[in-house]
């Protein structure tokens, strides 16, 4: 036990609760916050704490979990890379069973392939490093979070000197898609709750223009229960006074311009391009891609192999789940064909998806 | 994917720290981080590298705020 763990206090929960329902009560309107990360979407569901507000405030998930973001066509690639002989893929568990366009990771495992789940990145380079006549490629997933970690990873196996290490990059970056939803004129957002760990690294002054630019406000907010209760608070303050302003809620972690040591790591690393996002579509600047100096540990570019053709999901509707259009009980193949034991969209293998996350806890 | 688990630093060994909480230790790289770090200083780890100092005095600061019990004055 230590101090922190009085951030998971349910007595706190339920008074911040109170205040909201004292705030909200009798509005006209109800007010709708968007939480863009999947770290955030499953602290909502699992501390059930939809329940616990009013009906005056609704809460729905964004594009915020980088593995149901990823296009098809990059689990392709992974899929023909973990093919080839003498080849080891490592990943974070979460990418194991995304369907790809005719196959997974998880199947290509059972038929032999050497797919290896990693804590660290820094494992898969330990990997490398002990397998000397093979090459192992990690697939780097993840926003601002997880992307530094991986960039670390590069600068390692090179400065150890190694030339059989390389990552398969598809990092998304924010805070582009909350622009992109927030000029939809189908959805109105009335608040986000900006990333936690992302904005440790980004900091809280990246959300600023698109707060000032869309008037809707923004309040980075930890990951325990009393932070989102929290930030939810400070999210209906600012809307029922008609600010719009960055707040920090979760000021313990997150500073207004970040982490400047991550933010160069990263700059050297990798370079902004185009990305490709599921659902949503290239948003420009908004991926990070292997640069110049580095691309000899880039897997896209150093192993040649053929890819599939591209072949997507019928009637899966994780492409509107992830704009937080529809949710995940309106989709037709929610809880029938697509199951978390037996996934068809990326949104419900990811343990952060938005349908994995009502499927464990809301059914 | 972004989950981090704060951790409490127990010795530093170059650009390597190692973590406990709860009994349960990890071994974190510093090399992403911007601020000075000592020992007992909470560090948020995430994939094996520390990525950010947790503000202590903050935390409890926030804890307070959260305590504050609910009366008209506070209604902003």
């Amino acid at each position: 036990m230590n101090y922190l763990d009085q951030f998971r206090d349910k007595e706190v929960v339920k008074g911040l609760a109170q205040r909201i329902s004292s705030l909200t009560k009798g509005i006209s309107k109800p007010l709708t916050f968007m939480e863009v990360c999947g770290t955030h979407t499953m602290a909502i569901y699992q501390y059930g704490l939809r329940s616990l507000l009013p009906p005056e405030v609704r809460l729905i998930s964004g594009p915020g979990c980088p593995v149901c973001v990823t296009p098809n066509g990059y689990l392709d690639r992974a899929i023909a890379l973990c093919r080839l002989p003498d080849l080891i893929i490592t990943t974070f568990g979460d990418m194991l069973r995304v369907p790809g366009s005719s196959s997974s990771l998880m199947e290509e495992r059972a038929k032999g392939a050497d797919i290896r789940i990693v804590y660290s990145p820094l494992d898969a380079v330990q990997i490398a490093v002990k397998n000397p006549g093979k090459r192992v490629v990690f697939l780097g997933v993840g926003f601002e979070t997880t992307a530094p970690t991986i960039a670390g990873s590069i600068l390692t196996a090179k400065a150890q000197g190694l030339s059989n290490y390389f990552v398969l990059a598809s990092h998304k970056t924010m805070p582009q898609p909350m622009a992109i939803l927030s000029a939809d004129p189908e959805l109105s957002v009335d608040g986000y709750i900006c990333p936690a760990h992302v904005s440790a690294i980004i900091g809280a002054d990246a959300y600023r223009s698109l707060c000032q630019e869309y008037r809707v406000p923004c309040v980075v907010t930890g990951f325990e229960p009393t932070d989102v209760m929290q930030g939810v608070e400070m999210l209906v303050r600012q809307a029922l006074s008609g600010e719009s302003k960055v707040e920090i809620q979760y000021s313990r972690v997150v500073r207004w311009e970040g982490n400047a040591k991550a933010q160069a790591i990263l700059a050297e690393v990798f370079t902004p391009f185009d990305a490709d996002w599921r659902g949503i579509g290239t948003l420009p600047g908004s991926g990070l891609r292997i640069a110049e100096p580095y691309l000899a540990y880039d897997a896209e570019l150093a192993i040649e192999v053929a890819v599939e053709e591209l072949k997507e999901h019928q009637g899966c509707l994780c492409g509107e789940i992830l704009k937080g259009k529809v949710a995940p009980f309106d989709c037709p193949l929610f809880g029938k064909s697509c199951t978390t034991e037996s996934p068809v969209g990326a949104c419900m293998v990811s343990s952060e998806g938005t349908c994995a996350a009502a499927y464990k806890y809301a059914r | 994917m972004c989950v981090g688990v704060p951790m409490q630093v127990i010795s530093i060994e170059g650009d390597l720290a190692m973590t406990e909480v709860d009994g349960v230790k990890r071994e974190a790289n510093l090399m992403l981080l911007d601020q000075e770090v000592t020992v007992g200083d909470f560090v948020i780890i995430h994939a094996g590298f520390a990525i950010s100092k947790l503000d202590q005095e903050d935390a409890r600061e926030t804890l307070a705020l959260m305590r504050e019990v609910f009366t008209p004055e506070n209604m902003g």
